[in-house]
């Protein structure tokens, strides 16, 4: 195939791959040509208008993967991550688009930050970045930022992610305002009464330990508040990270009443359980934190029925040093940019949990229409951005190869079996085998 | 026979043999705290640390006399909690002591899962001395001893723990370590101090500490933290007192043979009244004397194992 | 396999035991200073039979006491396999006294050593004999015993056990060697 460097960015025809394109309704053995950046035409037959060919049988051809829940950490802890090791993670994961969260310090509640996010994402990143603005001032609950403003530099949605708003009233406010811009508001659903000093799902593997509990009562009530809220003020919601039951039945119920409220997953709440947390291992303890199987059933019913729109993967990257360290002293969050695709892959779509074309479009076509997002999509005419997955392909997920700085992950050693095995972002392949092209 | 594990982390770990074996072995070093010399040259040249980040003169000074006992050369290291957020990380210490070549450390850490933390980074042998409310071991150890000692058996005992479970390392080990040997375990407390799906733990659970007290072998009590009325566990003391308090008048309800444990310091007049405190009936005292035995037996039982 | 050969039958350990009573009883004039201590396990249950037949030459019971070493081992450093503790009484004080420490067996003499070490912790006695039914060589420590049941040369692939009713059904005394 010969290096991804070589290979021009003008003219490129992917040829002989399985295409799935929900946001077309298309699974079916086509070539894709590529122009300038952009998709030109899907088909057979093609190869007199390449230049240069790849071959791609057995392989199967998406629309590039849109991973809208990242932590970036740059500006302000880039001992944990910085953009630019971010966007290498998520070429290797086969993402070409990501949305980060605005919890940098400083907090991008303003245009300086989002713009030098965007701007750092240019010169720096290898795929499409797009800054998730803060809802309130520093993340603090009390004073919404100029929401106009942060549209206009390049935010794409408002969220306080893990500073969920306590105050019902400003959340209101919030949900109001961000009309006026049709900006959706996603929530980070956590009452920190319920939750304080919470560390891990509240039921007998919390009590067993003796670490404090995170009920799951602490994202029901936000989930139902935030649901209420949206449908009062007829705005957007999008719900962050769903991890139990009871939350998804909340959601069912919501979008049956016309609700504008969409849901994610994180793929460690699809996998895995909170009897993992035995033993004490802090690559398990996140936020929210793992539950029963009973929930991780829920959540995979409310995928597969619709309730759940999308997979992200709340990708939250942190230092050994934040990770080896007590328990309740440890950070919360995994790493997971590169290793979503692989396990949900090998866990769901292999055991027949999730049909592809699902998966496919949880991961195109929905998350590029809740962030309004003119992507997720091989039209004609549409930026080049493209996921090419080997289904059979077996690996073991080693966090000492990550390009994340973020090493901290539950799955490492884990055997997986499909991988992304290129990504091309407006064209250009970022990643092939698993080697990203440096900028 | 040996114990499996180079550490003692907690009783959920272990098997009902390798207490046992905790337990006979306790019940000879016994005879070695009663001689004039009370020493044997076991663990001549062992360095063993006592590493508390939390203050507990009585269970430091058990291990510190079981050690010496044993010839052990005892280091104390008192680390105030104060400066845990400025000073060196755990593992850093741990790395410090394997670097002294320490032998045994003995830790005893506010935080949940500590011990197990020191063990996985580090090649000497690691004993829990109780870390936040996960377990107390050696403590559950001696509670079985004492028991074991007056009843000559913990299979098929009725045992009720009455007090703050949620909070509590010490009714978590004693409740594994009990099932383990064969006892019947209920759960005495309000609501608020019972924490979610203890039942799992394989207990019974109860609102009512008179019902439960008629059947009980053993009534054991744990210490109610001033501050509990704080985080809205309980409405006062005195409420939790009048409900759940271990007075003479309930004391009668109970066998006249039964056992009133505490895991020690009592709050005179909260959990237990004065005079069933200083009562036939109470084995607080007992409790302390075997606390050496048990540390005694760990301490050999992990300082010589292959 | 396991080879067992019978080195003593049960009648002649018993005359064996009955001349190292006289033996022991020669040596000491004054029983009344006199104390047995067994180590543990068949020490002890060779040190009650040794009793019984001073018993009954003397018609009177001497002080008895059972001894465990385990915890003056000189390899506890290294760790040690098995790491139960037998049960150590010696109820009565051996300060002054002259004790009669017994084993079944005496081979490198590193349990004695740890023996005298573990008695000396209870007191000073007068004096300390050491009383073996058999000496099967290969001394490490220079140590030697009093009274002997029999010298059975032996190489450091055999074993030997000493077998008392009360512990396997019968006395005997056995060599076992492994063969291939």
């Amino acid at each position: 195939m010969g290096s991804p460097l070589q290979r021009g960015k003008m003219n490129l025809l992917l040829k002989n791959g399985r295409v799935i394109d929900p946001s077309q309704k298309i699974d079916a053995k086509l070539d894709v040509l590529i122009e300038k950046g952009k998709i030109v035409e899907l088909g057979n037959n093609l190869d007199n208008k390449a230049k240069s060919i790849i071959d791609l049988t057995n392989k199967i051809i998406c629309p590039g993967f849109i991973d809208m829940h990242v932590h970036l950490r740059e500006p302000g802890y880039e001992y944990k991550e910085t953009i630019k090791t971010g966007t290498y993670a998520a070429a290797r994961g086969g993402f070409t688009s990501i949305a980060c969260m605005p919890n940098t310090k400083p907090v991008a509640d303003n245009q300086a930050v989002i713009r030098f996010i965007a701007n750092r994402a240019k010169e720096e990143g290898i795929v499409n970045v797009f800054p998730i603005g803060a809802i309130s001032k520093d993340l603090k609950g009390e004073e919404l930022t100029e929401m106009g403003e942060l549209l206009s530099n390049g935010a794409r949605a408002l969220s306080d992610d893990g500073k969920c708003i306590q105050n019902a009233d400003l959340m209101r406010r919030a949900f109001e305002y961000a009309k006026l811009f049709d900006l959706i508001i996603i929530s980070h659903c956590e009452d920190f009464n319920l939750s304080k000093n919470g560390m891990i799902n509240e039921g007998f593997i919390s009590t067993k330990l003796g670490l404090i509990g995170i009920p799951k009562a602490a994202e029901e009530v936000i989930v139902a508040r935030d649901i209420q809220l949206a449908e009062f003020t007829k705005s957007r919601l999008h719900i962050a990270h769903i991890s139990s039951s009871y939350s998804v039945e909340l959601v069912r119920q919501a979008k049956k009443r016309g609700v504008n409220v969409t849901a994610e997953v994180t793929p460690h709440h699809l996998v895995l359980d909170e009897s993992l947390v035995d033993g004490f291992d802090t690559n398990t303890k996140v936020n929210p934190p793992l539950r029963g199987e009973e929930d991780r059933i829920a959540l995979l019913e409310g995928l597969n029925d619709g309730t759940i729109d999308c997979i992200a993967s709340d990708h939250a990257p942190h230092a050994r040093t934040d990770k080896e360290v007590e328990f309740d002293q440890a950070a919360f969050g995994m790493v997971g940019l590169e290793t979503s695709v692989s396990v949900i892959l090998t866990k769901l779509v292999h055991h027949k949990k999730l049909a592809l074309s699902e998966m496919v479009g949880k991961f195109t076509l929905n998350p590029a229409g809740i962030l309004k997002l003119d992507k997720g999509t091989l039209q004609k005419g549409k930026d080049a951005d493209i996921t090419v997955l080997d289904l059979r392909k077996e690996s073991v997920i080693d966090a000492n190869s990550f390009l994340s700085k973020g090493k901290n992950t539950p799955f490492s050693g884990w055997k997986v079996t499909g991988l992304p095995v290129m990504t091309i972002v407006g064209g250009k392949i970022v990643m092939e085998d698993g080697k990203v092209a440096n900028k | 026979m040996q114990l499996k594990s180079k550490d003692l982390l907690g009783l959920e770990y272990m098997s009902r043999e390798e207490i046992e074996l905790i337990l006979e072995t306790a019940k000879l070093f016994e005879e070695v705290s009663g001689r004039d010399i009370k020493k044997v040259p076991t663990l001549r040249g062992k360095t063993i640390i006592n590493l508390f980040y939390e203050a507990s003169t009585r269970t430091r000074t058990s291990f510190e006399l079981a050690g010496k006992r044993l010839s052990g050369d005892m280091i104390n290291i008192q680390v105030s909690s104060s400066s845990v957020t400025k000073g060196e990380t755990l593992l850093d210490t741990g790395k410090t002591l394997e670097a002294m070549n320490a032998d045994i450390v003995i830790i005893r850490h506010s935080s949940s899962g500590a011990p197990s933390l020191l063990s996985k980074h580090s090649g000497f042998s690691v004993i829990n001395a109780g870390d936040g409310m996960h377990e107390h071991p050696t403590q559950a150890l001696l509670d079985m001893f004492t028991i074991s000692k007056k009843k000559k058996r913990i299979e098929g005992l009725k045992v009720v723990i009455v007090g703050d479970i949620f909070h509590s390392r010490v009714a978590r080990s004693n409740i594994w370590g009990m099932k383990k040997l064969g006892a019947e375990i209920t759960i005495v407390a309000p609501p608020t101090f019972l924490p979610r799906e203890v039942e799992k733990m394989g207990v019974q659970v109860s609102y009512n500490l008179d019902e439960s007290l008629k059947k009980a072998d053993v009534i054991y009590l744990l210490r109610i933290q001033q501050e509990r009325q704080k985080g809205g566990f309980l409405p006062s003391i005195r409420e939790y007192s009048r409900l759940f308090g271990l007075n003479q008048e309930r004391l009668s309800l109970a066998k006249k043979d039964v056992l009133v444990m505490h895991p020690g310091p009592i709050n005179r007049g909260v959990e237990i009244s004065p005079e069933v405190a200083d009562g036939p009936l109470s084995l607080i005292n007992e409790q302390v004397s075997s606390g050496v035995s048990v540390r005694m037996a760990v301490l050999y039982l992990l300082g010589t194992r292959k | 396999m396991e080879k067992e050969t019978q080195v003593i039958d049960a009648e002649i350990l018993n005359r064996t035991i009955n001349r190292m009573a006289h033996e022991i009883l020669e040596r000491n004039k004054d029983t009344g200073n006199l104390v047995i201590v067994g180590i543990q396990t068949r020490g002890y249950y060779f040190a009650q039979r040794l009793s019984q037949k001073i018993k009954e030459i003397i018609g009177q019971d001497l002080p008895l006491g059972a001894l465990d070493i385990t915890l003056y081992r000189d390899d506890t450093s290294s760790g040690i396999k098995n790491p139960i503790v037998k049960k150590t009484d010696i109820s009565f004080d051996i300060q002054d006294k002259k004790v009669i420490l017994v084993d079944e067996v005496i081979f490198t003499g590193r349990t004695i050593r740890a023996a005298l070490d573990a008695l000396i912790d209870f007191g000073r006695p007068r004096g300390i004999q050491l009383a073996v039914m058999v000496d099967r060589g290969h001394r490490e420590l220079p140590i030697k015993p009093d009274y002997v049941g029999k010298n059975v040369p032996t190489s450091l692939e055999e074993k030997i056990i000493v077998r008392f009713a009360e512990l396997d059904g019968k006395d005997e005394i056995i060599i076992v060697r492994s063969e291939a």
